[in-house]
């Protein structure tokens, strides 16, 4: 038994190792913690327009790659972040901003879904009024009543259940 | 009747909503830099010991045609360019887009930039040899730097630019015969009015 898991140990250990081997280096980072920690926060806020629904931050993409060098470029002239952002914006338009800016072209992505809420929920409750005072009003003929003194009258209920089948 | 009449017209909202959601190319995203004057850069001309620059061509209007030898969609817009440059109606420069690092089977740890210059020459100069060349000249972005400033994420992409400088018309994706003749020709036609 001990040499069985030591057996599968041993196996897991270079398969693992393997793995490492095969993973691409890391990307040099900066020599300053604080311009990467900039670029993260950058990065985080831009999409990277080949897979367009992941930010530069989490793409591996070639031209991901060549978005944060050029940041790091950028930090390192001592361009401000909105600077940076707008940078980006001049050349690829606002669909490179992970949260696009609100105004005329914008306003159905940030308002549509608040409307449609609104619509939904005054379209539910119009509904069911209409529907209550739809049953409330409506009165029963003289025929219904004598349905229902027949179901309620406890002789005649017990006479039917006991009526040989 | 009247019961099912609205949401049978919501339905039908919806599915014209979608279809046209479906039919729609996530890809064309809409360039801010139409309208604005074309970013100035001064790259190696391929063939040549010289450099050129958008400024070169002020007074005429011009195509900028984003290429590299490793894009496959190049391949299929190539034959377009090649008919076109043979008409002579308008000159197209070709930007030649990462060469060497974007065909992704460079070790670029091991490439210094001499060489990366030296081989994206040759494997450009070798691809145009073999496909056509329908470029004016070609300029060698290495390292797609002028890239960022036209906006390019998607090669092939096609640029036209007025006689002041002026971007007027960005094209993302191959060019086709229909593009061509009801866009680009159209515009160009009008540019050198």
């Amino acid at each position: 038994m001990m040499r069985r898991t030591a057996h599968l140990l041993a196996a897991l250990v270079l398969a693992m190792s393997s793995l490492a081997l095969q993973a691409k280096e890391a990307a040099p980072l900066a020599a300053d913690p604080l311009t990467e920690k900039r670029l993260l926060a950058i990065t985080t806020e831009l999409r990277c327009l080949v897979c367009q629904n992941q930010t530069i931050a989490d793409s591996n993409a070639d031209l991901a790659n060549d978005f944060r060098r050029e940041i790091r470029k950028l930090i390192a002239e001592g361009k401000s972040d909105q600077e940076i952002l707008d940078f980006m914006v001049a050349r690829y338009g606002d669909f490179v901003r992970y949260r696009p800016p609100v105004k005329g072209t914008t306003i159905l992505l940030w308002a549509g879904p608040a409307a449609l809420l609104v619509i939904g929920l005054t379209t539910l409750i119009l509904y069911l009024r209409r529907r209550n005072s739809a049953i409330s009003d409506a009165a029963l003929s003289s025929e219904e009543q004598r349905q229902i003194a027949a179901l309620l009258d406890p002789s005649s209920h017990d006479s039917q259940n006991n009526k040989p089948q | 009747m009247n019961r099912f009449l609205w949401p049978l017209v919501g339905f039908v909202a919806l599915v014209v909503l979608l279809a046209v959601g479906l039919n729609l190319n996530p890809r064309d995203v809409p360039s801010p830099l139409v309208g604005k004057p074309a970013a100035n850069f001064s790259l190696p001309v391929l063939n040549a010991e010289r450099k050129f620059g958008p400024e070169d061509m002020k007074g005429k209007v011009w195509l900028l045609n984003v290429w590299a030898s490793w894009c496959v969609s190049c391949r299929a817009e190539h034959p377009i360019l090649v008919e076109l440059g043979k008409k002579n109606i308008v000159p197209v420069v070709g930007l030649n887009y990462k060469e060497v690092r974007g065909d992704g089977t460079t070790d670029m740890a091991k490439t210094d930039p001499a060489a990366e210059e030296r081989l994206a020459r040759q494997n450009a100069a070798k691809w145009l040899k073999q496909h056509g060349d329908p470029y004016t000249l070609s300029v060698l972005d290495l390292d797609g730097r002028v890239g960022i400033d036209y906006g390019v994420y998607g090669v092939p992409e096609t640029y036209i630019i007025d006689k002041a400088g002026i971007i007027r018309m960005k094209h993302t994706g191959p060019v086709t015969p229909d593009i061509l003749s009801s866009r680009i020709l159209p515009l160009v036609a009008e540019l050198n009015k």
